[in-house]
């Protein structure tokens, strides 16, 4: 017995409207280059682009893991503390492995195996008491965001975790350079959805995450094993927060308990930018990258831009968070 | 029923016998409320104030300390009603997390016959506090810009990144933006970083697009001078500006003393005040001396010939 993808919800009356809806995400974007490009002549240039994809990929990743998780009926609140936690685990492992490997990538390569082992237990974590424990998502994911955040700043000792400077230089490159001249983050942000949207479209679990999201019962009689595939929507969360943090920690060498605060918010606001819905049944993909970008240039704006005053930043980015979801509602049959 | 009668028993003894402790001993007791280490700032503040309770209780074995580290006001306001109700407090030092927010549970501890002592930021009324201490925030920005001016004789573009938007953030702009008053100092913009390192970070590499010419930067915070810093080595501008910070962080004042060319100079506004304010709350109590009024500690330029005096291997921050 197999399960059909649930199609796009609203039955709409007329071919414009259903265009609107999908381009939506595309035609907020649109409309945020062109102020962009009014506002500032240096908003088109290399490095302005670069520096805002590249700076967006940390919560792109996080948020492409968020999309599947979100499209199965869940949601995890703690991946901005995962970050974290991850970010201060990995600094200290490799400086403690230091003396064992020397100054090199031995070390840098052990701390990113490290790092993605983390990420993939916290996932496991979240999912089992999620999925076997029974208990609500929204719980789960809150509880342990408190406990990664006190644990970051337990580990830094309310201080910051700084990577051992000459470690740092030899991992530096992997944020500041690239391959062709686009930067490495940038690069792993494009893999990473161009893999999500085969997932989510090409694939079995794709369709059973969407399916479960929709009707949990009915995927559940479709003979769907229902617990295991939201546990594996977390546990890629958790990969994917650790795959965002080996690019974050060669930025800055460093970690405290403001690290990642509120990615947790951006990366559901991405998601639902990018016309995923909130209750689950039907993900997109390319949306999230899309709502990634989105509030990426929101901030790039505000700061190439001396009209409005930076008391009313967060004004700004609501309005255009709103606007960017309205241009996409399901319109309601006439 | 019997087991009743016995606690209730025991208790009245005990109250008894504290009753009388209290008036042999003359033990005092001095509650510690400061907010959450969120960020490197705060995690100074409770990092010194552990510290000269430490130092403090075994000096005076007869003045007990209780400490609270908050992460919000609520659970501040929650904190020193439970020091006030159970421990029995005899005076509270507070580094209030958001001072308006504070005040009015402030002011009930102080009408319930404390030593009150605040730390750092103002209440939003007057004479609450017996005792004030704190850093100098217009003097921090004042300082920042005196050095600014002196380093560009000539005039130049200054960018600004701020912290929060709380009263101590507006104080040093002011104190900024007064001591520029007047000069060929251009300032260009101003924009909040959260005192963060990832805000400062991307501030700053959106003003080096904005802007083709910047002469120097004030971030006003090391934190986010470190932020700042990498976005301009990364747009290989590093030669054509320095950046001055503030708070006095171990590694920017390390990098004041190598003469880093980046980072000429920084302005003080140590975590360490607290441990001044339970000093000196504790010196009221044990020696009988006159603390009360307000104590405001200077907020020093650090160059590379005095950085040596603010090196202290041992702090977090």
């Amino acid at each position: 017995m197999s399960v059909s993808a649930p199609e796009i919800p609203a039955k709409t009356t007329s071919r414009f409207k259903w265009d609107l809806k999908t381009i939506g995400p595309l035609a907020a974007l649109a409309l945020l280059v062109l102020l962009g490009i009014t506002l500032n002549e240096n908003f088109l240039t290399y490095n302005n682009i670069t520096n805002v994809l590249a700076r967006s990929s940390f919560i792109g990743i996080i948020a492409i893991g968020a999309t599947f998780v979100i499209t199965a009926g869940g949601l995890d609140l703690s991946v901005g503390s995962m970050a974290a936690v991850i970010a201060g685990v990995m600094i200290m492992v490799m400086n403690w492995l230091i003396p064992v490997f020397g100054i090199g990538w031995g070390v840098i390569l052990a701390g990113m195996a490290a790092g993605v082992l983390l990420g993939g237990v916290a996932g496991v974590g979240n999912g089992i008491m999620i999925t076997r424990g029974r208990i609500e998502a929204f719980i789960v994911t809150l509880g342990t965001m408190g406990i990664f955040r006190s644990l970051v700043t337990f580990l830094a000792d309310g201080g910051t975790l700084s990577l051992n400077f000459q470690v740092a230089d030899v991992y530096r490159p992997v944020y500041y350079n690239g391959f062709l001249g686009v930067p490495y983050p940038i690069l792993v942000f494009a893999l990473v959805a161009i893999a999500g949207e085969v997932v989510m479209r090409r694939t079995a679990f794709g369709r059973h995450c969407a399916a479960i999201g929709s009707n949990e019962q009915v995927a559940r009689y479709s003979s769907i094993n229902v617990d295991n595939v939201r546990l594996i929507t977390y546990i890629l969360q958790g990969v994917l927060v650790a795959v965002a943090v080996l690019l974050y920690v060669p930025r800055l060498g460093s970690a405290s308990s403001t690290t990642g605060v509120l990615w947790e918010l951006e990366a559901i606001a991405a998601v639902i930018i990018g016309g995923t819905t909130l209750k689950g049944g039907y993900g997109r993909v390319w949306g999230t990258v899309a709502g990634v970008i989105i509030l990426g240039l929101i901030g790039n704006i505000l700061n190439l831009q001396s009209f409005i005053s930076p008391y009313l930043n967060g004004a700004f980015q609501g309005v255009i968070i709103i606007l960017a979801v309205l241009l996409q509602r399901p319109k309601r049959a006439s | 029923m019997k087991l009743a009668k016995t606690l209730m028993a025991s208790v009245v003894i005990a109250a008894g016998l504290g009753g009388v402790a209290l008036a042999q001993d003359d033990k005092v007791t001095i509650g510690v409320s400061v907010p959450a280490a969120t960020h490197g700032w705060t995690g100074g503040v409770n990092y010194f104030a552990q510290q000269a309770i430490t130092r403090l209780s075994e000096t005076y074995p007869n003045v007990e300390f209780v400490f609270a580290s908050s992460p919000d006001s609520p659970k501040q306001i929650a904190d020193i009603e439970d020091m006030v109700s159970t421990r029995g407090i005899d005076a509270l030092v507070i580094l209030p997390g958001d001072p308006d927010a504070m005040t009015s549970a402030i002011k009930q501890v102080k009408d319930a016959g404390k030593f009150v002592t605040v730390v750092d930021r103002q209440l939003s009324i007057d004479g609450v506090e017996n005792l004030y201490v704190a850093g100098d925030n217009p003097g921090l920005g004042a300082n920042a810009a005196e050095y600014i001016k002196s380093a560009l004789p000539d005039g130049g573009n200054v960018v600004i990144l701020r912290g929060l938007p709380i009263p101590i953030d507006q104080q040093r702009f002011d104190g900024f933006m007064g001591s520029i008053e007047g000069s060929n100092i251009m300032v260009l913009e101003n924009q909040f970083a959260n005192w963060n390192r990832d805000d400062g970070f991307r501030v700053m590499q959106d003003f080096l697009t904005r802007f083709p010419e910047i002469d120097a930067v004030w971030t006003q915070d090391d934190d986010i001078s470190l932020g700042a810093i990498e976005a301009i080595k990364q747009a290989g501008r590093e030669d054509e500006m320095f950046v001055v910070g503030g708070a006095g962080m171990q590694q920017i004042i390390q990098a004041v003393a190598n003469g880093d060319p980046l980072t000429p100079v920084d302005v003080s506004y140590s975590p360490a005040m607290i441990a001044t304010a339970i000093e000196l709350t504790t010196s009221h109590f044990t020696g009988g001396i006159q603390v009360a009024g307000r104590y405001i500690l200077d907020s020093t330029l650090i160059t590379k010939d005095n950085a040596e005096q603010f090196l202290d291997a041992d702090s977090p921050f």
